[in-house]
Parts: structure tokens; C-alpha cells; sequence
């Protein structure tokens, strides 16, 4: 074995989150890492690492017993490590990330130009066009995410590990990633992965190992177990109804109109679009990234203010210059990037939850701490989250939880018309079935939602109509039996047919 | 409950600094009535402590978002000058408070405007007006010590209120309002949020920028209530020394009140025990008889020492120590069921 782990525990004030699991990497194998959100996943990886410092457990790398005591420590060992929430420094130019701490020197100082080479080197087979020399602030997550990658693989002379690398990455980047892993792979590294995507889980790796709870289920070959015996192991039970791949009967439906958009744009974030909104009706938004649909939702949201056109309800003409005034439009957006837009770290889940409505209600009038008490009860509940009480800093929560509590947050403020960007990232098979159900019963009481997402399956079940967004132009409407899995990829991809489908 | 774990360690640290001096000078603690006034150290620490305590309390807030005000010590001297000069045009008491006040308003307008609206660093912004704002209390006395004689004016400096120093009476009225306002309204939180996550605050709603601005002009207020206690005081404003350097000082009564500078969670009442801490230094030292030329030695030695009895790492130490003495003990126990077997 090319690194074995026992016994390894590891205990958080309120929350065993390891509790003596065993693990096995053999060299030239990618061994998946699975189960819920909150079982120990990513606690496992950085104590294997030494980010956190493990109460408990022996660790053997090549046989002998390794205990590296930072990051860094573990790179020396030949630990590459991606973490789930990509911690690079975005003030920093790509290249002095990519060659942070190895920096290539020239009489003591640091060779810019040999950086840069270094640094294009690492890139190639990624097939990204960036400047290196920019700063890395300039890119998009995905983008960030590849040079985190990059950077790790590099670094990783005998293990790599990755914690949920495809979490922000389109089809095209999953597959290049997965080609690179595979290269690695046949060099003899020993590739730990882990997702929530099982499709990915069975195509790239060879043997799986499931936490629950902090122990370890079970470890098993991935061709030896199918997808419903493996959701069995993470959830400890059948998953009733799995609500991905049962497509939503598609009906088209005549809606009362709860709002409309006309001719609403913004230069160089996404052109001129109509738009109506049916009460109780869940919109779908695909397309690539980058494509304009995160553009799309900041503009509707009042994040950037639109150049041209407007909104307006059955009463008039809508404000949306802000977000407060897209609030107080009955507007609410859950946005893409968790860790930057929305947890407020240091703030318990309860205040997190409470938090949109404490702005909305304005200072003066607190909402009242047994309300806030009875939300994040009430939610908690809802959503599984693995908390070990509304009091705990939503810093501490693994990172699918974090995600539940932002949802929680919106669904507490009960908007008209929410926007969900990317909702179930990150989110086990479990919460994200629930996660699904949620949705179609909040519309089933009225409020209309607009998801944005990259996951083709989830807007099929979920969706009653679907725009398709392309290079910063709805490119086309797709409603009832038309939503379906290839005339959206059709439509995403479709070059030049934009003319004729331009009519939305 | 919570609120008093939360300052033990402040409370902790001023309990041993009071024994220490008193090993020194052991009529610390006494407090003699003179004139139906309180006479002591105590009450002198009181008094003496509170210009710090008052920009601590305001400063508390702007740290509380991640930023810093380095310009409270010279709005002290701007709103002193205002005040005195008030005080000499005739203006009376009433109009003298007024505009002292409204200048320590202005002054955390002007801070905030850089900081919320323009988005420059809070620590540059505000060492504009530290650096400048001598140069407007100077054109204010004409560059002279302005000095008065009213005695309503002097009563925030000297004067008393049922044998309580008012400086005292003002800090602590101050804190109390403060902290109550915070804590009963949803201000606290939202300050906290704010910043924590200043991008993840506006999108939830909350209205950053004028919260932001808002706490810079809550620590000119407290400011401005220095500054009227300091030229109070001395019966006199004096541009150039007043409240000199003593930005710092309710800087570190912040940190000592363990709160992050980072920004979030943060305890007016720890921070108002750190001002207190700090003046029991600086008295303490005074009482128990140093040559004064090691003042500013023992005082750094002293806050060096509570700094690292508070940091969290050592409190990150103390339970994994802990953690494994417990693990210990498990262990054992199980062992001596085993073979009690
Ligand atoms: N720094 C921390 N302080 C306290 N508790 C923590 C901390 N980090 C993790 N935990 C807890 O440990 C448990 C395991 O978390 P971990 O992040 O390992 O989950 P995960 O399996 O990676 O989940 P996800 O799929 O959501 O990323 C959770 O219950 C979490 O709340
Ligand atoms: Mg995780």
C-alpha cells in the first residue's frame, strides 16, 4: 500500500467528525472518497494532510509512518492536496500561485520570466487560454479551480488528492481533468477523489470508501456495486424516489404572469432579454459558464444595474437598481459562490438564516430570538443540516451544510420570485433530492424560482420552462415535452443556428 | 451567562493587576468620602480612564466591521478646540456641546465617505484626518492654548454627580447606552455581518455602507465626548497634545478585550475593561512607586503578557491538552474494565 491510515479520529467540540477510520491508497489507483454532507470527508483529507491536527491515528506513507504538521509539510512528502474551498490568493498573479513557496530564483531573486515559464509548463494539457502574468482575481472559479488543480498535481509526487474538484466545472474541464488524473494514475500516483457526482465516481475510479457519520462504511471495488447500493452505504438507507432522471411531467401550463423583464440588458454582461415569470412556475437557466447566466441573475437581482429596459409586476414598473430593492421587490438570490457571497463565517447558523430577514425587517425591530430560533429549527430540520446546534459557527459546518443553510436563508424570507444559482453544489444524493422536492413544493404554494445550473438532470426534473444561454444571449426557450437532455445540449452548443431560435 | 464567559478573561486580568499593585501599594483599594465626594485610586483610575474608554467604545464598533479609526485622537483635539472656543465666543454650554459634537460627527462622516463610498483602506483614510486634522484644531485656537473659565464646562472634566467623578459617570453611561443599544436593536448583528462578509451582508439585504458609515461616525461622537472631558479637564484646549497618541491607546484596550481585528463578534464590555486594564497599568504603576522613566517598559511588558494569556492559540493548547488528558482517562478505564473481566 502506498499510504495506509488507521484508527484515525478526530473530535470538533460538539461533533465526533472521525471516529478511527481506517483508510488504504495503493499506488497507480483512483480511490473515491463518499458520503453525506458532514461525514468526514474533507476532516479526513486535512488531517491527513495536517491541516488539522488529528487526536488519534497512524498514518503511513511507503510504509513508513509520516505525521506532516502543515500543508506544505505534506507537499515535501509528495501530498498534493486540492481543498474544497480553493485557497489561493487572488491579489497574486497566476504565476506566483502556480510556483507559490517553489518560487524559481536568479541571483536570490525571483526570476519573473522562469516563473512564467514554469508556470505556462504546469498549464499545458488543461487547455485554458489565461495570462499568466494577470492577476488571478481576473478569473472565474472554474478557472481558479483548474490552476488550483494544476498547481496540486505538480506538487504531488505520490499522492494526489481532490475534494470535490468538479464541483464548478463544466462537462469539457471535467473531462480534461479526468484525462490528467487518468495520465497520473498510470504513472503510479495514488489519487484520492471526492464528489457527490456518482456518475463521475463511476467512471473514473477504481475503488470506493464510504464515511457515514464519521466511520468508515465500507471500502469496495467501484465495478463491484451499482448506484443504488452505493446511495445505500452513504445513506445508511434506500433513497425513496431519487427525483434526478424522473423527469417532471412537462404540461405546459397557463400561468397568471407574476412578472416581466422586457428588453432588460446590460453591456457586456448579458444582451437585451424578455422575459415573463408564471406564478408557482420553476424557470430553468442553462448554458455553459461564462455563458451569461450568473450575469443574468446579478442583473435581475440588482447587482449590476441594467443599461437598457426594465421590470415590472401586475402593479407597474419594478425598482431592482440594488439588491435591497430588489428585496424589497420580493426578490431573492442564493448566489453561486458560498464562501465569498454567502455564509457570514463567524455568525452562528442561526443568525445566518435569520439574517436576510433581520435586513429586511431593518435594526430597529429585531426579529424576536425565538423566532430565530424556531427558523433555524425549522430548518434544520427541513434540510438535514448537520449542525451540532443553531448556535454553531456556520464557518464549522462541512461545506454541502453551509450551502443548505444559504437556501435556508432565502426560504425563510418566502420571496415571490427567488433565484437559486447552482443550488444543490456540493450537496449529497440525499439532500439533494430533498433539495428538489423543496423547490417543487415552495411553487406549489406560489413562489416562482429561476435555477441556474450546470447539472442537465436537475432542470429536467425540477423545470417548467428552460432558457438557454449562449455567449450572453438567450438563445432559446424550451417549454413541456421540448425539455429534454438533448435539445438542451443542442441548443447550448448549436453555432449559427442562434438566428432563427434568437426570437426569445 | 454567556456575556460574563465572554469577559472573565478581561475580568481575570484586572483582578491580578489590581493584587499586584496592591502588593505595591496596598491603599489601592481605598475609597475615602471627602466633600461627599469618592476619593481614591480606584476612583482616580475611573476618572483618569475615561478618554480611552470612551474612544474604546467606538472604536470597538470599527474594528467590529474590519476597519480602524487612527484619527479619534486628533478629532479629540478638533471637537476640544470647538468646544473651548464655543465656550470663549459665548456661546454657552448648550452651543458648545453642540458644535463639539456635531465636529466629531463631521469628522466620522469624512471617514466613513473614504472608507464605505470611496473604498479607501480604512487605515489610510483615516490617517488623513490624523495627520490633518492637528492642523484644523490649530486654526481653531489660532495656535494657542485656548483656555476658559465656565464652570458648567468644567463639570465634565472635574466635576461630580452623587460622589462619582463625572468623566467616570459619562464613560460608563456611555458604554452601558452603547452596548444596550447594540444588543436590544438588531445593530449589533448586522455590524458583526457586515463585517465578517461585507459582500455576502449586501446581498442579504443588509445595508453595508450605511452601517459602515454609520460606526465611523458613532467613534467621532465618542471622540468629540473625549474631547469635551480632556479640554474640561484642563480648563483649556490644546491642539497640539490633546489626545495625542491615543488612538493607540484605545486600540489596544480593543485587543485586550479580545476582540479580532479581523472584524465580527465583538464585546463593548471588553473593551471597556481593556481601557480600564490599561489605566490600571499606567496608574499602578505611578502608585507603586517605579521611577516613571520605566513606565512605558512595564506597561509594554505587562499588555505583552495579557496578550498571550488571551491568545486563542494558547486557548487552542489548553484544550487539546486537556482533550488528551480526557482520552487518557478513557483509555485507562477501559483497560481497567478489560481486566476487571
Ligand atoms: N473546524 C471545525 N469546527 C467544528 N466542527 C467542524 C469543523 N470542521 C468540520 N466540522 C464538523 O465535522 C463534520 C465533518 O465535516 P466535513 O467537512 O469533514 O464533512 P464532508 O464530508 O467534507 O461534507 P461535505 O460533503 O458537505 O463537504 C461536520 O459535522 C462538521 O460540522
Ligand atoms: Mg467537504
Amino acid at each position: 500500500m502506498l499510504l495506509t491510515i488507521r484508527s484515525l479520529t478526530k473530535t470538533f467540540p460538539g461533533t465526533k467528525a472521525l471516529d478511527r477510520v481506517d483508510f488504504d491508497l495503493a499506488a497507480g489507483e483512483v480511490h473515491a472518497l463518499l458520503g453525506e454532507n458532514g461525514a468526514g470527508k474533507s476532516t479526513l483529507i486535512k488531517c491527513l494532510t495536517g491541516a488539522y491536527e488529528r487526536d488519534e491515528g497512524v498514518i503511513a506513507l511507503d510504509g513508513a509512518t509520516v505525521s506532516p504538521r502543515s500543508t506544505s509539510e505534506a507537499q515535501e512528502l509528495g501530498i498534493g492536496t486540492v481543498y474544497q474551498e480553493v485557497n489561493l490568493l487572488p491579489n497574486l498573479t497566476v504565476a506566483q500561485n502556480l510556483t507559490f513557496g517553489q518560487e524559481p530564483t536568479r541571483f536570490g531573486m525571483v526570476d519573473r520570466r522562469a516563473q512564467r515559464r514554469q508556470a505556462e509548463a504546469m498549464l499545458e494539457g488543461y487547455g485554458l487560454d489565461i495570462d499568466v502574468g494577470r492577476d488571478l482575481s481576473a478569473y472565474s472559479v472554474a478557472i481558479r479551480q483548474i490552476i488550483a488543480i494544476a498547481r496540486a498535481v505538480a506538487l504531488s509526487g505520490k499522492v494526489l488528492i481532490l475534494d470535490e474538484p468538479t464541483a464548478s466545472l463544466d462537462a469539457r474541464e471535467v473531462e480534461t481533468l479526468f484525462d490528467v488524473v487518468r495520465g497520473l494514475r498510470d504513472r503510479g500516483l495514488g489519487i484520492v477523489f471526492v464528489s457527490h457526482f456518482l456518475d463521475q465516481v463511476f467512471e473514473l475510479t477504481d475503488r470506493v470508501t464510504v464515511l457515514r457519520n464519521g466511520q468508515k462504511v465500507t471500502t469496495e471495488r467501484t465495478a463491484d456495486l451499482d448506484r443504488v447500493q452505493l446511495i445505500e452505504h452513504m445513506l445508511g438507507r434506500a433513497l425513496e424516489n431519487e427525483v434526478v432522471g424522473h423527469a417532471k411531467t412537462h404540461v405546459a401550463q397557463d400561468r397568471p404572469e407574476l412578472l416581466a423583464f422586457e428588453n432588460f440588458g446590460r453591456r457586456g454582461h448579458v444582451e437585451p432579454f424578455d422575459l415573463t415569470v408564471g406564478e408557482g412556475e420553476v424557470l430553468g437557466l442553462a448554458g455553459l459558464l461564462g455563458s451569461g447566466r450568473t450575469e443574468s441573475a446579478e442583473l435581475m437581482f440588482g447587482l449590476a444595474a441594467a443599461h437598457s429596459g426594465g421590470a415590472r409586476d401586475q402593479s407597474g414598473a419594478l425598482d431592482l437598481s440594488s439588491p435591497r430593492a430588489a428585496i424589497a421587490a420580493g426578490f431573492g438570490f442564493a448566489p453561486e459562490e458560498r464562501k465569498e457571497d454567502g455564509i457570514v463565517a463567524d455568525l452562528s447558523v442561526r443568525e445566518n438564516i435569520a439574517l436576510a430577514l433581520q435586513a429586511r425587517r431593518g435594526w430597529a425591530r429585531p426579529v424576536p430570538r425565538a423566532e430565530q430560533l424556531r427558523l433555524a429549527d425549522e430548518y434544520i430540520e427541513k434540510l438535514d443540516i448537520r449542525t451540532s446546534g443553531p448556535e454553531q459557527p456556520i464557518g464549522d459546518l462541512s461545506g454541502g451544510n453551509q450551502q443548505k443553510v444559504v437556501l435556508a436563508r432565502w426560504l425563510a424570507m418566502n420571496p415571490r420570485f427567488l433565484i437559486l444559482d447552482e443550488p444543490t453544489r456540493g450537496i449529497d444524493v440525499g439532500a439533494h433530492a430533498e433539495i428538489l422536492r423543496l423547490i417543487q413544493q415552495v411553487t406549489a404554494q406560489g413562489m416562482s424560482i429561476l435555477v441556474i445550473s450546470s447539472e442537465l438532470d436537475e432542470l429536467i426534473a425540477v423545470a417548467d420552462r428552460v432558457i438557454v444561454v449562449r455567449d450572453r444571449r438567450h438563445v432559446a426557450e424550451l417549454t413541456g415535452s421540448e425539455i429534454t437532455t438533448d435539445t438542451i445540449v443542442r441548443a447550448i452548443a448549436a453555432p449559427g443556428r442562434d438566428q432563427a431560435e434568437a426570437s426569445v | 451567562m454567556t456575556a460574563l464567559r465572554r469577559v472573565t478573561p478581561q475580568l481575570l486580568t484586572l483582578a491580578a493587576l489590581v493584587a499586584l499593585v496592591t502588593l505595591f501599594f496596598p491603599d489601592f483599594l481605598r475609597i475615602e468620602v471627602v466633600n461627599g465626594r469618592l476619593v481614591g485610586p480606584i476612583m482616580d483610575i475611573l476618572k483618569r480612564g475615561a478618554p480611552v474608554g470612551l474612544l474604546a467604545v467606538g472604536m470597538t464598533l470599527v474594528i467590529a466591521t474590519r476597519g480602524i479609526d487612527l484619527s479619534v485622537g486628533t478629532t479629540m483635539a478638533i471637537t476640544g478646540a470647538v468646544a473651548a472656543w464655543s465656550i470663549t465666543q459665548g456661546y454657552g454650554l448648550g452651543g458648545a456641546l453642540a458644535l463639539a459634537l456635531l465636529a466629531g460627527v463631521l469628522a466620522g462622516l469624512w471617514n466613513g465617505t473614504l472608507v464605505a463610498i470611496i473604498g479607501i483602506q480604512p487605515i489610510v483614510a483615516t490617517l488623513i484626518l490624523m495627520t490633518s486634522g492637528r492642523g484644523i484644531a490649530q486654526l481653531v485656537t489660532e495656535g494657542r492654548i485656548l483656555t476658559f473659565s465656565h464652570d458648567g464646562m468644567a463639570f465634565f472634566g472635574s466635576g461630580d454627580l452623587l460622589g462619582i467623578p463625572a468623566p467616570a459617570l459619562l464613560w460608563g453611561l456611555t458604554a452601558v447606552a452603547v452596548a444596550l443599544l447594540m444588543r436590544r436593536s438588531a445593530l449589533g448583528m448586522l455590524i458583526e455581518a457586515v463585517g465578517v462578509n461585507r459582500a455576502a451582508s449586501a446581498l442579504a439585504g443588509v445595508n453595508a455602507t450605511v452601517l459602515l458609515i454609520a460606526v465611523y461616525v458613532a467613534s467621532g461622537l465618542c471622540a468629540a465626548l473625549a474631547g469635551i472631558v480632556a479640554t474640561a479637564d484642563i480648563r483649556g484646549a490644546d491642539a497640539n497634545n490633546a489626545g495625542l497618541w491615543l488612538e493607540l491607546d484605545a486600540i489596544l484596550a480593543v485587543v485586550i478585550g479580545g476582540n479580532s481585528l479581523l472584524g465580527g463578534r465583538f464585546s463593548i464590555a471588553a473593551s471597556v475593561l481593556g481601557a480600564l486594564i490599561i489605566q490600571t497599568v499606567d496608574t499602578g504603576i505611578l502608585l507603586a512607586g517605579f521611577p516613571s522613566e520605566y513606565n512605558l517598559v512595564i506597561k509594554a511588558g505587562l499588555v505583552l503578557v495579557i496578550l498571550v494569556l488571551q491568545s486563542p492559540n494558547l486557548a487552542h493548547h489548553w484544550y487539546a491538552l486537556r482533550r488528551a488528558a480526557q482520552a487518557r482517562r478513557e483509555r485507562a478505564m477501559d483497560t481497567a474494565k478489560e481486566t476487571g473481566q
